[in-house]
This record gives structure tokens, sequence and C-alpha cells, in this order.
């Protein structure tokens, strides 16, 4: 059930009645409920795959924190070893319940990437295709990617002490099956989604008009901007032979405009709705093309997957024995700023590695995670020329114009680190960087090339009414929330902005022929 | 406490570390500073600061993560 079908609305209008008219204790569980049956439209089998991550990571989850309280009790023996026993025991369970979910996540969207890559070696080595491996038919529960990694990180929270095991096997099941962020997050962290989660909540008018007004924008991003211009993406990428040089270029920007209404509308969907439910989601976005480095804009896209490869992949990977061993060695023997740079490229290298994997089982998306390394390991070294520079020039740095040139640069390389995630492979998306410089074809900016795409005068139009009007809330939300800005405003104002928006979502948004009512993005990750 | 404020001092010589004040909150020290951080502890305390240990009650302050030093230096 997409998002953005009459369904979801539907389902959403009986679950928001209902969750208000039953008694406040029974709330949550009605949501658990709701975010079954939403599992279950999307594939009844699916249900399958989520109820055996729940168990498991519930299960052990209890079992290590059961573990963690006896390492304090009173002991006859040796404390040390006493504790160093218990610690070793919840390791062991701790690993067995990362293979067992890990393994599923694994196994259902990695084994026909696998597969490829060995018979791509095979070839290399001129075996028969008759006799290397067949792709098997795995299915691959929508949304996987994302309730994994939200279980997981409750399991390892319990595991270090930062939350408390959730005793009730079904409150749990609703933290990994809250269906607005199930099948694109944000991935949310137990301490923060269970403190509003399963409260009773009474009719909140601020808080639900507020919510609904954000599901609105939500809309407006995903079904006004992204689908219309996702139009002219796919023309650019379907006929990359006609369409090079300067189409490449405008592609990029495209594609960037797509992703971003599209994700973060969706995202506005997914906030929105749990604000009309009373509960707080995360925000996975701090108005991201203001950056002005690539390490900044990590920090301000997709947040919950950034701090979640930061706090379970990239400070265990760096601060493990091994690695500050490695650490010491390179130090001794390679001098102290190599030494010190070493376990954190190697580090870095491992979570963008698995950022891009993450992503999509194939070669683009690794290439597109290691590309952002690069850039970030490229930046980390020239950081001592920039402050040397910074320190000679001290008022450049708060010009605007260098400020604007900044983030111009980042947009530029975030464009084209992002082009492997849309061309077919990782050998066009080069071959297409480098007709941006040998194809002269600029003139397709103003010879009507671009209305060749799919996109009328109109949508264009619309696009940039549209881009203006993102550019315009991403600044006033410097300043405070949006909504409260416009809900001081006089009602007859109010009542222009909101039912204004609800028009163009239904006037201007994508339907139709030529336009296809296409999945977000994300919901593939 | 010293040896902790040269290593901090190193990695930003502009900060005066004896009185700032969330540091880790305030992303005066980001996760490659954290990771440098716990490596030189490694070196010259002989401590090993584990990932559940970076929080930012423990990284907020010179002050904090000397107690946490102190504290896991106990427990060994």
């Amino acid at each position: 059930m997409l998002f953005t079908s009459y369904e979801f609305i539907g389902f959403l209008l009986v679950l928001f009645i209902s969750y208000y008219l039953i008694p406040k204790r029974h709330q949550w569980k009605l949501l658990l409920v709701f975010s079954y049956l939403f599992y279950f439209i999307a594939g009844p089998v699916y249900l399958l795959y989520i109820t055996a991550t729940t168990i498991t990571i519930f299960f052990f989850a209890l079992k290590i924190e059961n573990l963690s309280k006896r390492k304090d009790e009173n002991f006859s023996g040796d404390k040390k070893v006493h504790k160093a026993l218990i610690k070793n025991k919840k390791w062991r369970l701790l690993l067995f319940a990362l293979i067992i979910n890990i393994g599923i996540l694994a196994i259902s969207k990695y084994t026909n990437f696998a597969i490829a890559n060995a018979n791509s070696v095979l070839r290399f080595f001129g075996v028969a295709a008759e006799k290397q491996f067949g792709f098997r038919n795995i299915i691959i529960p929508l949304g996987i990617s994302f309730y994994t990694f939200q279980a997981v990180s409750y399991l390892i929270d319990v595991y270090r002490g930062t939350v408390t095991a959730e005793r009730n096997p079904f409150r749990f099941a609703l933290f990994v099956s809250f269906f607005p962020q199930l099948i694109q997050g944000p991935i949310s962290r137990f301490g923060d989604l269970s403190k509003t989660l399963f409260l009773p909540h009474s009719f909140d008018r601020i808080q639900v008009s507020y919510g609904l007004q954000r599901i609105l924008f939500g809309f407006f991003k995903k079904l006004v901007i992204a689908d219309r211009v996702a139009v002219g993406v796919t023309e650019i990428i379907r006929e990359p032979d006609i369409y090079n040089g300067a189409f490449v270029f405008i592609g990029m920007f495209f594609f960037a405009l797509e992703l971003y209404a599209d994700f973060t509308g969706g995202i506005d969907i997914t906030i929105g709705v749990a604000q009309v439910l009373g509960i707080k989601v995360a925000e996975n976005f701090r108005r991201p093309f203001f950056s002005k480095s690539i390490k900044e804009f990590w920090k301000r896209w997709h947040i919950s997957m950034g701090t979640w490869f930061t706090d379970y992949i990239f400070y265990p990977v760096t601060v493990s024995k091994p690695m500050l061993r490695l650490s010491k060695w390179s130090r001794k023997n390679l001098g102290t700023a190599l030494g010190k740079r070493i376990p954190i490229y190697l580090a870095s290298f491992i979570v963008w590695f698995t950022t891009g994997l993450w992503h999509g089982a194939s070669w683009n998306f690794i290439v597109w995670g290691l590309a952002n390394w690069i850039v970030i390991m490229i930046s980390q070294e020239f950081e001592p020329l920039y402050n040397r520079f910074h320190n000679r020039f001290p008022r450049v740095k708060e010009q605007t114009a260098f400020k604007l040139f900044q983030i111009i640069r980042t947009i530029l390389i975030m464009n084209m680190i992002r082009s492997f995630n849309y061309y077919r492979d990782v050998p066009l998306t080069f071959r297409m960087w480098g007709t941006m410089v040998t194809e002269r074809n600029w003139r397709i900016v103003f010879d009507g090339s671009l209305l060749g795409l799919g996109l009328s005068m109109a949508d264009y139009v619309i696009l940039l009414l549209g881009v203006v009007l993102l550019v315009w809330v991403s600044l006033k939300q410097r300043n405070g929330a949006v909504r409260e800005y416009i809900s001081a405003k006089p009602y007859w104002v109010k009542f222009v902005i909101w039912y204004g928006l609800f028009l163009s979502v239904l006037i201007f948004g994508a339907y139709g022929i030529g336009y296809d009512a296409s999945q977000f993005i994300y919901n593939q990750f | 406490m010293n040896e902790l404020l040269e290593i901090l001092t190193d990695l930003h010589e502009d900060i005066d570390f004896t009185t700032a004040e969330a540091i880790f909150d305030n992303k005066i020290i980001d996760s490659f500073d954290i990771v440098s951080i716990i490596a030189e502890i490694y070196d010259r305390f002989d401590v090993t600061i584990s990932a559940e240990y970076i929080v930012p009650e423990n990284f907020n302050s010179a002050k904090a993560l000397f107690a946490l030093i102190e504290k896991l230096q106990e427990e060994n």
C-alpha cells in the first residue's frame, strides 16, 4: 500500500478515528494491529520475516539483560572472573542474535548479488554458462533493511545497558513494526520512540492539525515535485547515448531534486502520521542542501542512518582491541601522523562500504558509498591546509560569497557521486561524466531540447515554483517551525495557504497518463 | 589530567579544555576526534574505552572523560 494511494488515506482515516474513540490504554494495541495489517497487505509472507526478527531480538535482549543483572550479584569467588564470564556469555548471545538477524537480511537481499559476482569470477576462468550458479527466487520483505537495523539497535543498546529491555513482547512488536516508519525509516531508537509510542494520547487539536499539515506537505513534495521531475530523470537515464553532456549535468540536478522531494516527502508523511497519533518520531533531515561539506551533508541527510552506522559500526570497529593495537603499532612504526589516520580511514572504509551495500545489492551502490568515503577522506587530509588558509585570511570564512561557494561545491560533488545510483552500471556512470567534458551541447539548455524529456513548459514552471517553496520553507525553518509561523497568521491567510496547498496537490499532482504513481525510492532499500 | 588535556588540545588548539563544557553535544569534537582520543588514551593510560562508553555524559568535558578513565582503571 503506497503512502500516496487512496487505500492508504482510507486506512489512515479509519485508524485516526478509531484511535481517539477507543479507551486510551488500548491505543498502542490498535497501532500494533494496524501495523501488522499494513504489512500483511504489503505481502502476507513478509509477516513471517518480521515476526522472526521480533521474537529472536526480544528473546535475546531479555536473556542479555538478565545476565547483566547477574553481573553485580553477590558472588563468593573472584569477582573479576565472574564479571568476565558474564561479559563473555552476553557477547556470545549478542553475536548469535546478530548472526540470525543480519543473516536473514543478508540472505534475502544479497544472495543473488553474491551469485552474480561468483558467476563473473567463474566466467573469468572460462567456466561454461550452464555450469555457473543459477539465480534464486528469494523474497525480499519490504523495509527489511529498516526494521532489521531498528531491532538490532535495540539489541545492542540493551547489551550496552543504555536501554532497559522491554518485557512485553507485543509492545516490542509495535516498536519493530510501527507502520509509518516501517518501509523507509527513520531508523528510530527504542530509547527515543518508546517515550511516546506506548503512552495514552488524548486528542490534541493543535498537534493533530500540525500532523495533517505535515502529511499534506509530504504529499505535495512527493506528488507535485518528485513524481513530476522523475519523468525527466527516467528519460535521461533510459537513453544515455542520446542524453549525454549537458543532459548528464542537468540530470544530476533533476535526480537531486527527485530524491530530496521523494525521501523528505515520505518522511514528512511518516512524522506527520505519528504526530496525529501523538507520537514523536525523530527528524531525519536538517536542510541538507545548505551543507558546506560532504561530512556535514551526512550529518543533515538521513540522520538516523548516519548515526546508526556511527554508533553501531564505526565506533565498535575503531575502538575494538585489534584496531587499537593496529593504531598503536602504526604510530610506532609509521609515525604519529599516519598512525593516527589508519584506524579511522579503515573503519570509515568499512562504514561506507556497508552503507553502500545497505542501500542496494549492486556495485553501483558500493561504489557510491566508497566515493563518499574518498571525498570525506580527501577533505580530511586537506583540513590542515584549509585551517592555515583561514588563519591567514580569517574574514573569508564569514563572507556570504564563500559560504555560498562551499554550499554549491557540496551540491555539485554530491550530485556527481549520486549519479552512481541511477545509471545502469559503474563504467557507464564514468563514461557519462566524461561526456560532460567532451560533448559541447550546452545549447540544449536554451534550444527547447529540455521539453523533449517528457516535461512540458507548464511542468517546468510548476517545478520551479515548487523549488522556490522548498527553499523558502528551508530558509524559514532556520528561525523556527514553519507551521507555528503560519498558525500565528490571520485565519484567512491560513486558509489560503493550506487550502491552496491541498488544491495544488489535487491539481498539480503527477497523476494520469505519462506518470507512474511510483514507489518511494527509499522503499527499495 | 594534564596528559588528557594535552591529548585534547592537540586536536583543537583553539579550545580551552580545562573549562569547556558540552564539547560532545555542541559537536566541538566529532566522531573522528573521539576515536583519536580513545586511541591516545589506550596508548598513554592503557585503558580501553569500548563503544558503550561513547555517550555525551562521558565526552562532554575533560573532567567527565578523566572520571571515566579513572573508573575504568579501577575496574581493571
